[in-house]
């Protein structure tokens, strides 16, 4: 595709463990059509996946009831991806993980998604939604097309 | 919606004639996989299986909570005196592994007869 117009895709996933594939799969999809390298789809959908069962375990805390929503915003020269869920949304953000710390018991061995997330991506920020409601995550990825 | 995590053991010699115990995954490695990670590194002998290496050739997707499981079973594995390294990871996940410090704790080799001939 020689110009990208920008649009938009929008999924929305159940709140249930293993869903987050299809909106990794899907940006990915995106992302290769906007001419995105390899390592940074493969970036972007660990990003994404991870959002996405944050949104569902912690944001979402499991209810089937409640929907995932995924919106892939394609630009010119970015991938802009939100993930809302019907959480309060972060009150702060955990401490960055530390690897010593969970082999000597210290810390629990989870806890590493937000890292990832803000590690893969350009830009990542948490958004509380107004009366605990449609909070989000809003990552972006550049492109940063092959040669 | 997550694809079933496989995993069998296999025995090795490495070159130096040391015994090496393969753990081979397949599938997702995610928080449905905790008897396949767990449950079969438990399963092994403690007092034989000192050398353990992690086959993730097969493996397509890992997440965090796969990630937690694979830390989990080193922290067990460091208790018991055991040393464990992995190979057959993509790009991507030798990079995630590096940036989440498993490499501190867990070699990682390209291939099995790469991390054998280090053993």
């Amino acid at each position: 595709m020689s110009e990208f117009k920008s649009t938009t895709v929008e999924v929305r996933l159940p709140s249930r463990m293993g869903f987050e594939k299809v909106a990794m799969s899907t940006a990915a999809a995106v992302a290769k059509l906007m001419g995105f390298r390899e390592d940074r789809v493969e970036d972007l959908k660990t990003a994404v996946a991870e959002a996405c069962i944050n949104a569902i375990e912690h944001g979402n805390r499991l209810n089937e009831k409640l929907s995932v929503g995924v919106v892939m915003s394609a630009g010119a020269d970015s991938l802009e991806v939100k993930v809302i869920d019907d959480g309060t949304g972060m009150r702060k953000q955990p401490a960055r993980p530390d690897i010593d710390r969970k082999m000597h018991g210290e810390e629990g061995p989870r806890g590493m998604g937000m890292f990832l997330i803000q590690a893969l991506v350009d830009e990542a920020e948490w958004v509380a939604g107004k009366e605990g409601k449609s909070s989000y995550v809003r990552l972006v990825i550049r492109l940063d097309k092959e040669a | 919606m997550q694809s079933e995590t496989k995993a069998r053991v296999d025995q090795l010699t490495s070159p130096a004639g040391h015994p090496v115990t393969v753990l081979r995954f397949e599938g997702d490695i995610a928080s449905t996989s905790k008897d396949a990670v767990l449950g079969t590194y438990q399963g092994l002998p403690k007092e034989t299986a000192k050398l353990i290496l992690l086959d993730f050739t097969k493996v397509d997707y890992i997440n965090s909570s796969g990630i937690a499981l694979v830390i989990q079973l080193l922290i067990e594995a460091a208790n018991s005196g055991q040393k464990v390294y992995a190979f057959g990871l993509s790009a991507h996940f030798t990079k995630v592994f590096t940036m989440v410090g498993i490499t501190k704790y867990a070699g990682l080799f390209p291939s099995q007869a790469e991390a054998v001939a280090a053993l």
